[in-house]
């Protein structure tokens, strides 16, 4: 079976049709799943995830199938998420109707209203996409920082740093508002 | 911001934005779609000739930019290692 999944990813690096659609469907669920976790809306997950594979296409010829292709799929995919957040940030702020639509049932703290979490939600969303993508992984998915560093192709201690910056602009910006977390 | 600060901002960013469904998959399968952008022939950016050109001019002078500021002011080292 190991030898199986070996010899295709070999066949890939080398440029093969057959074995890049094995691994379109062996993976896009999870590649799907990882963008959708940092853009938060199932439609735009979907064409990134086409993104995602393109680039993996053109890319076969750098694939190094010692390193695997999960981790390698993953780093990719985090960067066209990352491209796609700086493409929008020109609207500046996640839908919320997306958000509550995609999100798992919030476990409501009664002692946080409704107005505090969207405008929390919403000056997250003005942050810039390098500090939102470390913060969405880390905390608000609560992976692991040692996957979060792997996707974003940085250390553990800069994964640190961003999630530190990133909950810090958005405690000076709520406080802006008057709300004071 | 101290350290109780940081879990409480933690648990007001997770209560304003709850985790995705880990078990949240694509409409059907996205093959057929995969299909469609590869035929797709990619477009020629315009001017890619110089395109390489302008970003090279542009990082050049970034990067005189910050080389000046901390030569002429070895204070802003700190602050521009910070935002990196």
């Amino acid at each position: 079976m190991q030898e199986e999944a070996s010899i295709v990813l070999n066949q890939f690096r080398q440029g093969s049709e057959t074995a890049f659609e094995t691994l379109f469907h062996q993976h896009q669920r999870a590649v799907h799943g990882w963008i959708l976790r940092i853009v938060r809306d199932p439609a735009t997950a979907e064409d990134l995830t086409i993104e995602t594979f393109w680039r993996i296409h053109q890319a076969h010829a750098r694939f190094d199938p010692a390193q695997g292709f999960e981790g390698w799929a993953r780093r990719i995919a985090t960067r066209v998420a990352l491209d796609w957040l700086r493409a929008q940030r020109t609207q500046n702020e996640l839908s919320i109707e997306v958000c509550a639509e995609v999100a798992a049932p919030a476990i409501a703290d009664p002692a946080v209203s409704a107005e505090i979490r969207m405008k929390s939600a919403l000056a997250f969303g003005r942050l810039s996409p390098k500090l939102r993508i470390a913060a969405t992984l880390a905390v608000i998915e609560e992976l692991p920082q040692k996957e979060v560093a792997a996707a974003l192709g940085i250390s553990i201690v800069a994964v640190k740093l961003r999630v530190f910056r990133a909950l810090r602009l958005l405690r000076k910006e709520l406080e802006r508002q008057g709300i004071t977390p | 911001m101290n350290e109780r600060d940081e879990e409480r901002m933690k648990k007001l960013l997770q209560q304003a934005l709850p985790p995705v469904k880990v078990d949240a998959e694509p409409d059907g399968d996205l093959w057929p779609a995969m299909l469609r952008r590869l035929d797709e022939k990619p477009a020629a950016p315009p001017r890619i000739r110089w395109a390489w050109m302008n970003e090279l001019w542009f990082d050049g002078a970034l990067l005189a930019g910050l080389i000046g500021l901390a030569a002429f002011f070895p204070a802003s080292i700190p602050l521009l290692l910070y935002y990196l």
